[in-house]
């Protein structure tokens, strides 16, 4: 593997099944009673986070956490960020501070790049602008595969904003190094102009997609796209590219259906949907930190596992 | 003043000769020459002082990325004896005022001439003309006038700026960028755009401006330069506002002449390096080769720097927050050589006319980009084709280290510059 994890097209087919095993000998402790493990005792994991994602934040604290990693949580709101710090600056103080791995969200994209430039820990990107949020891709990719088995030849349908979404762009990478098939459904104002240089599908039309999906994965469609003229009205976008419970109905038997989250319930997504048993939704919060867990487990060095969850 | 002869220079790249320099002069041009002093030019090609319609010299406002002072040394080292300086200053040069300020700083320095660009619109607001015949009657003699950095979007307000220059032959330079199709743009819309999750910044943004403002001057009968055209689309409108016979120039940076948006991606200084952030923005390999053919056609007159300093601290940034530019005085000329002497698209006698006469004539520049000849004032360049260096800014004249060139290898060096027979490079050293 490499030092960092910045972007889903960072790992071989080797290395994402790596992090998946990893991740299922993970869960086993998280059914344990006590769910700590030593291995990451006396390292630093500093959470770096630009922008605000309590979900995000929590799930890879309790990851290093369970690792018994000591964790710094630095958020830029009311921090030196605030007052116009460099993050060339903050990635100076963290390596004064002597951080293991530095687990960033920031709303420019590219930004643990350059964090990766100027830091000697690992970086683990946690979203960064409209470009990628790979460990997202590798717990749906570990939730699909605890649902669906092999993801070889799955069918992964991923609906909604394209254009602007990171969960999009690492889920279409990792997924066509596993072997899946992805096609992507978006009104063409949400796609890419160059989309069909990317390993997948697209189609405009979700009714023709639906029936052949494995997996069915709604992205949240931010609210301030409407004033943008990317569609009409949020009617109009949930009539056409919601999942809503006719679409649901139409669905095969074993068909998943995930989200990121946060929803907007009755936009992307029926209440019903989201609440139903093939929905996958909460399940995805939980393999977050499990996955999570893999990640930093792997990059930090981290062997073989058989010992310590014996 | 002493004579200088400048001795068996390839004029233009052709048979060695001597120059013989008097008063500020060439006086002869032959063989057998001699002076007060003597510069040996044996396998050096001369080429008439070079000309750059497009600098951002940041003087008022931005010294601490560049000085006229600073930004004249680097041109004088690129082998510049003329260059424009663009109006997008603190306060913004939309004045006789401030462009007078500016050109008596250039006349201070010395080293090579300082044309002030004048703003079209009042605080480059894109609201109401600036002044534009003050600007015309003051001491610097603007006749150019740009928003560069900002475009004129208004159709109304740029048809009245092409229509006033008129009276006093000036000319509007375009920053062609629609401002609506590049909100947050960060760049070239395309394939890496995409994959990178930057906000695209399509070529239609440009295309459109200049497929207008063709239009607009073909209607009004005056005359258009566009500024630093990026893309394979606008070199089309512009061979074709050419072929009606409009009156229309263009320029090419000598950035888009050899680096690609792919760099954003994967470079060897990283990724997403805003080394690479410059407007336009860097596009593809079919519009690189697209605006080479112009440049060599002459669909596109000429190459001018777009040279662009800024401070370390704007570009060790995440890349949106990073400022656009890159500074080119001091590599220009090699960088032609690279994208086009080596390839066989322009002799010698080409880049005098893309880099020197034809800039001159678009600026109407007296006493710049003349052929080496006796009679015409010896501003001149002595250049060797022959040399290889790697790029490091840390010699540079520029107060700015911002080179997208640092570790590649680029052929050429400026050996000597004459400004009006004095020389203010000798031995690729300021003197």
């Amino acid at each position: 593997m490499k030092r960092h994890l910045i972007s889903a097209a960072d790992l071989s087919r080797d290395d994402a099944l790596l992090i998946l095993d990893t991740a299922d000998e993970l869960a086993k402790i998280s059914e344990r009673s006590i769910k700590k493990l030593p291995t990451l005792r006396g390292r630093t994991v500093v959470n770096l986070f630009f922008e605000d994602s309590t979900r995000t934040r929590i799930s890879f604290e309790a990851a290093a956490k369970r690792l018994s990693a000591d964790v710094i949580n630095f958020s830029a709101k009311g921090s030196s960020v605030s007052k116009g710090e460099s993050l060339k600056d903050t990635a100076l103080t963290l390596e004064a501070m002597g951080a293991d791995a530095v687990v960033i969200r920031h709303g420019a994209s590219g930004a643990p790049h350059r964090l990766a430039s100027w830091v000697r820990g690992s970086v683990v990107n946690a979203g960064d602008g409209t470009h990628e949020h790979p460990t997202q891709a590798l717990l749906d990719a570990f939730t699909m595969r605890r649902r669906l088995g092999s993801l070889d030849g799955r069918r992964v349908t991923i609906v909604g904003d394209i254009l602007h979404s990171r969960v999009a762009r690492s889920n279409v990478l990792l997924l066509a190094t596993l072997g899946a098939e992805v096609t992507l459904v978006a009104p063409p104002t949400l796609l890419p102009v160059t989309v069909d240089s990317w390993p997948c599908e697209v189609s405009y039309d979700l009714d023709a997609v639906l029936p052949k999906s494995d997996v069915v994965m709604m992205l949240r469609v931010q609210r301030e796209r409407m004033n943008a003229a990317f569609f009409p009205t949020e009617r109009e976008y949930s009539r056409r590219y919601g999942l809503d419970r006719d679409r649901f109905a139409r669905l095969r038997g074993e068909t998943i259906v995930m989200h990121p989250g946060p929803m907007n319930r009755g936009m992307e997504i029926a209440a019903d949907v989201a609440d139903s048993p093939r929905s996958t939704i909460v399940e995805q919060v939980a393999n977050g930190v499990t996955t999570r867990m893999a990640v930093l487990y792997l990059l930090l060095g981290g062997a073989d596992l058989g010992g310590e969850i014996q | 003043m002493k004579s200088i002869v400048i001795k068996d220079a390839k004029i233009l790249g052709g048979a060695p000769a001597d120059i013989l320099i008097r008063d500020g002069l060439i006086a002869e041009v032959g063989h057998g020459l001699s002076g007060d002093e003597t510069v040996g030019a044996r396998g050096l090609v001369a080429l008439p002082g070079l000309v750059d319609l497009h600098t951002h010299l940041r003087e008022p406002g931005r010294e601490d990325a560049e000085t006229v002072e600073t930004g004249t040394r680097a041109a004088a080292l690129g082998g510049y004896t003329a260059v424009h300086a663009m109006a997008n200053t603190e306060p913004v040069a939309d004045t006789a005022g401030v462009v007078e300020q500016v050109w008596r700083l250039g006349q201070e320095a010395g080293r090579c001439d300082v044309r002030p660009v004048g703003a079209v619109t009042v605080g480059l607001g894109g609201e109401r003309l600036a002044e534009l015949g003050a600007m015309a009657d003051s001491a610097a003699r603007v006749r150019v006038f740009s928003d560069d950095g900002r475009c004129v979007s208004d159709a109304v307000l740029m048809r009245r700026a092409l229509e006033y220059v008129k009276a006093f032959d000036g000319v509007v330079a375009q920053h062609a960028q629609e401002p609506r199709l590049t909100e947050g743009a960060q760049m070239n819309e395309g394939a890496v755009s995409g994959r990178l999750g930057l906000t695209g910044w399509p070529a239609v943004a440009e295309e459109a401006i200049i497929a207008r403002d063709c239009l607009l001057a073909a209607h009004v009968g005056s005359r258009l330069h566009v500024c630093h055209l990026s893309t394979q689309g606008s070199v089309e409108i512009v061979r074709w506002a050419k072929s009606k016979g409009w009156d229309v120039t263009a320029e090419v940076t000598p950035h888009h002449l050899l680096l690609t948006d792919d760099l954003v991606e994967d470079s060897p200084v990283g990724s997403y390096n805003p080394i690479y952030k410059v407007n336009p923005p860097l596009r593809t390999h079919a519009d690189v080769r697209a605006l080479r053919e112009a440049l060599a056609d002459g669909t596109i007159d000429c190459v001018a720097t777009d040279h662009a300093p800024h401070p370390v601290e704007d570009k060790e940034t995440e890349w949106a927050a990073a400022a656009m530019g890159m500074i080119g005085l001091e590599t220009a000329l090699s960088v032609v050589q690279e994208a086009m002497v080596e390839t066989g698209l322009l002799d010698w006698a080409g880049v005098a006319e893309r880099m020197s006469c034809a800039p001159a004539r678009i600026g109407r520049l007296e006493g710049h980009g003349r052929p080496i000849e006796a009679g015409a004032p010896a501003n001149i360049t002595l250049y060797d084709p022959s040399a290889r260096a790697e790029v490091d800014p840390a010699g540079y004249a520029s107060k700015s280290r911002n080179t997208p060139y640092q570790g590649r290898t680029l052929p050429g060096r400026v050996v000597a510059t004459f400004l009006r027979g004095r020389p203010t490079v000798l031995d690729g050293k300021l003197t």
